[in-house]
């Protein structure tokens, strides 16, 4: 086994900590992280709370490739029941956290009820206790980070916590960890908020050393690692371009959602995209500097895919503020693009500012950027206004964007009313048909009618509008593993469950999900298999992966989500794509729909048949 | 021929997999906090440098030892500690100008980067090449060839 075998268990109310050995008929049937994490929420929790009242529980869980050397064995995720949604969150993080809680003994960490005063929770190695936060309530996550290593001493330990954000229990408020690595969607940190928890601190010496077959784990990672260095996007792509390499990639097939999804290319895309960032800047009385400084990776990673950007000094966004100056976490595909495309707004700096705020103080930019775009349209048409607002807020504008990403992290003013979301903000104003998003998150960088099966996979994402759940894009724009026509939906449903139950088994071991774009999950398998023991074969691994998703589906039934909220905007379903090779295409989601619940053993509402839940054992 | 550990900071990601492997090829265990190679992570420039023992000729280490538990390692050029002779006096940690060994409370003794016998486990495992293990009299050798080559291209050398 490479779990742990110990849990801890936090309850705030009571004040008390305590560790429990990890249920392993669980660990074996669901794996670890999303699935194992999901499978304690759905066992101990009923499904109806209110996501933001004592009675939700949060769990920071890892996997068990966590903290070993299998390439990308660095993440965690966040689960409970989201507050944007209604629905189960799941949300993954890299950077080193995780792997330091494995470190330190622990599969997961448990939260439950709610402290009457600020709080964190520190673990060093075995022992862990709740600490008085009063003097950290308030703070960044950047000072946060910065307080406790210093009142610790320990220059070393890792802490995962809120900013601003999930205290004021915005909607899209993330949990962040090591400065800038996020789980980022679902509102996970608005959870933690209202617990009156402000961070997790870990600092684990013990390491990670029960692998069931050592020998052949060291053999199989370095032979599975050797696949991602050969294979031309986790090799080469992603070090040297980031996932920034998609921007102008998804604008040519039409598939770049621009201003609140009204358009389907943006003429600013080569602006803020991968070749934006590797040039010197040329504007007048720029630093003509490039902004990206190198690529980073988060613990075990040997892809590197991660940003590091400096933003120019002289920015209009950043005058006399030098805590900006410096190189911070940059400006990753889907948060260039929910703050550049999604409110028409090319000016790269401004998204890198609005990027570090989100960051500095724990929001989603994906589900930030898109309200704004919701925001912006809702001005266009005279709904929203100057006096109402604060600003001029018409597509395009960089200031508009920069004004808002402040005014949302810091809760001033009409700042709350964009920390509730598109849905709930463009209901308020009449118009629910504006919010880009379903089951209330919205959707990240790719049109739905342009490319058809990822318009089913955010109609049917567990968590809401969501790319992570069953990534198409690979096959239908990449042609990885094998190509499809992005504008067929036939097979598209038989596609999406096929990336959604392999996806589940990759984020549950406890590994990145970009590591898909060279391994099958019958490289994932023998990795498994090494570490944890023979029964996890590929086809073990698929019926896991299946479980899961059924796992998740059927807490949200019984949250109250049923077929109807399986929906995408009257937008993408009726309102015809402008431009390019998608031009007159609508989502084809209505033939999509019964097939895919028909292949996944639903009924006509949504729900799991007996027979399917015989098949999975749930 | 004598191999060195050679050091590329530009081409590091931190991805701490030279971390690991050291910590798994000593211990048996997956941990960074018990490597003896460790790569720091400078956040406001972005840069990431691994850092280790460089195996001092005259080993300051080796000398100050009061019970000679550092000795020289004739194949590799590796100053290694024998666990078995050391007292955990700490007096190297003082006598070492670069931090390199250091103290483990678990045992009681030092440790110190030991080359792995002539087969570095954290060079193997380096995704980038940012650690690499070469003919000690030429680590420079790539700077080298990189600067000849800028002097190639200037108008006056050809």
């Amino acid at each position: 086994m490479s779990w742990a075998g110990k849990i801890l268990r936090v309850d705030l109310t009571a004040g008390t900590v305590k560790s429990e050995p990890l249920n392993m008929g669980w660990a074996k049937a669901y794996l670890g992280s999303r699935g194992l994490a999901t499978k304690y929420l759905v066992e101990e929790m009923d499904a109806t709370v209110d996501p933001l009242s004592p009675a939700n529980k949060i769990i920071w869980a890892t996997g068990p490739l966590t903290g070993t050397m299998a390439s990308t064995g660095g993440r965690y995720t966040v689960v409970t029941k989201g507050p944007l949604t209604g629905a189960i969150a799941c949300s993954n993080s890299g950077g080193y956290w995780g792997a330091e809680l494995k470190m330190a003994g622990w599969d997961m960490v448990i939260f439950e009820g709610k402290s009457d005063k600020p709080v964190y929770l520190s673990i060093n190695d075995d022992v862990a206790e709740l600490k008085d936060a009063a003097h950290l309530w308030g703070q960044t996550v950047w000072a946060t980070e910065e307080h406790i290593k210093k009142s610790h001493q320990d220059p070393l330990c890792k802490v995962s916590s809120i900013g601003g954000a999930g205290e004021n229990q915005v909607l899209f408020a993330a949990v962040v960890n090591d400065l800038h690595r996020a789980a980022g969607r679902s509102g996970v940190g608005a959870v933690m908020g209202s617990k009156n928890l402000k961070a997790v601190v870990v600092r684990g010496t013990l390491g990670v050393g029960n692998l069931a077959n050592p020998k052949e784990f060291m053999r199989v990672t370095a032979e599975k690692k050797k696949i991602l260095a050969d294979n031309g996007v986790t090799g080469q792509g992603l070090p040297a371009y980031g996932t920034q390499v998609l921007m102008s990639v998804i604008n040519e097939v039409g598939a770049l959602p621009t201003r609140n999804h009204r358009d389907v290319q943006f003429e600013g895309a080569g602006d803020i995209g991968a070749e934006a960032m590797g040039r010197p800047r040329t504007a007048p009385g720029s630093d003509g500097k490039k902004p990206l400084v190198t690529n980073q990776a988060c613990f075990g990673c040997t892809i590197a895919c991660g940003r590091v950007q400096k933003i120019d000094p002289g920015h209009f966004t950043v005058e006399n503020k030098p805590q900006y100056w410096g190189a911070s976490g940059g400006l990753e595909y889907e948060a260039a693009w929910a703050l550049g495309a999604a409110n028409g707004v090319k000016d790269l700096d401004t998204l890198q500012y609005a990027n570090l705020l989100c960051n500095e103080h724990g929001m989603d930019p994906i589900s930030f950027g898109t309200t704004i775009g919701a925001v912006m349209e809702l001005y266009d048409m005279g709904v929203l206004t100057h006096e109402q607002i604060g600003c001029d807020a018409q597509f395009g504008s960089a200031q508009a964007l920069a004004y808002f990403a402040e005014i949302t992290a810091k809760g001033i003013g009409f700042g709350k009313e964009i920390g509730q979301g598109s849905k709930r903000l463009t209901a308020k104003y009449g118009h629910p048909e504006l919010s880009m998003s379903s089951k209330g998150q919205e959707f990240p960088a790719y049109d739905g009618r342009a490319i058809q099966g990822i318009g089913l996979a955010y109609a049917t994402s567990n968590r809401g509008g969501c790319h992570l759940r069953g990534y198409t894009i690979a096959s239908e724009v990449l042609g990885i593993p094998v190509k499809t026509d992005p504008l067929d939906s036939a097979g598209k449903p038989e596609l999406v469950k096929a990336f959604q139950d392999a996806t589940a088994a990759f984020d549950s071991a406890g590994i990145c999900i970009f590591t898909s774009f060279a391994w099958g999950l019958a490289d994932v398998a023998p990795q498994v298999a090494a570490a944890c023991g023979d029964e996890f074969t590929l086809e073990n691994l698929s019926l896991i992966g299946e479980r899961i998703w059924n796992l998740e589906r059927d807490f949200n039934n019984r949250a109250g989500f049923t077929s109807k909220d399986d929906s995408l905007p009257k937008r993408l379903l009726t309102e015809a794509a402008k431009t390019g090779p998608a031009k007159g295409k609508v989502n084809e989601l209505g033939t999509m729909l019964p097939i895919y619940y028909d292949i996944r053993g639903w009924d006509s509402d949504g729900r799991l048949k007996p027979e399917t839940r015989e098949r999975l054992s749930l | 021929m004598q191999k060195s550990l050679h050091i590329n900071a530009e081409k590091c990601t931190g991805c701490l997999q030279c971390e690991m492997a050291c910590s798994f090829e000593h211990y048996g265990v997956f941990s960074p906090a018990k490597s003896r190679i460790k790569v720091f992570d400078f956040h406001a420039t972005g840069k990431k440098v691994p850092y280790t023992c460089t195996q001092c000729d005259e080993a300051w280490c080796l000398h100050a030892c009061p019970v000679e538990a550092i000795t020289l390692d004739k194949v590799t050029g590796a100053k290694v500690v024998s666990e078995s002779t050391c007292v955990g006096c700490k007096v190297c940690t003082i006598s070492c100008p670069f931090g390199t060994i250091n103290y483990v409370q678990e045992t009681g003794k030092v440790q110190k980067c030991d080359l792995c016998g002539g087969d570095p486990a954290c060079a193997t495992a380096c995704p980038t090449g940012a650690i690499t293990y070469i003919d000690a009299n030429w680590t420079g050798l790539d700077k080298m060839q990189a600067w000849a080559d800028k002097l190639g291209n200037q108008p006056s050398a050809a």
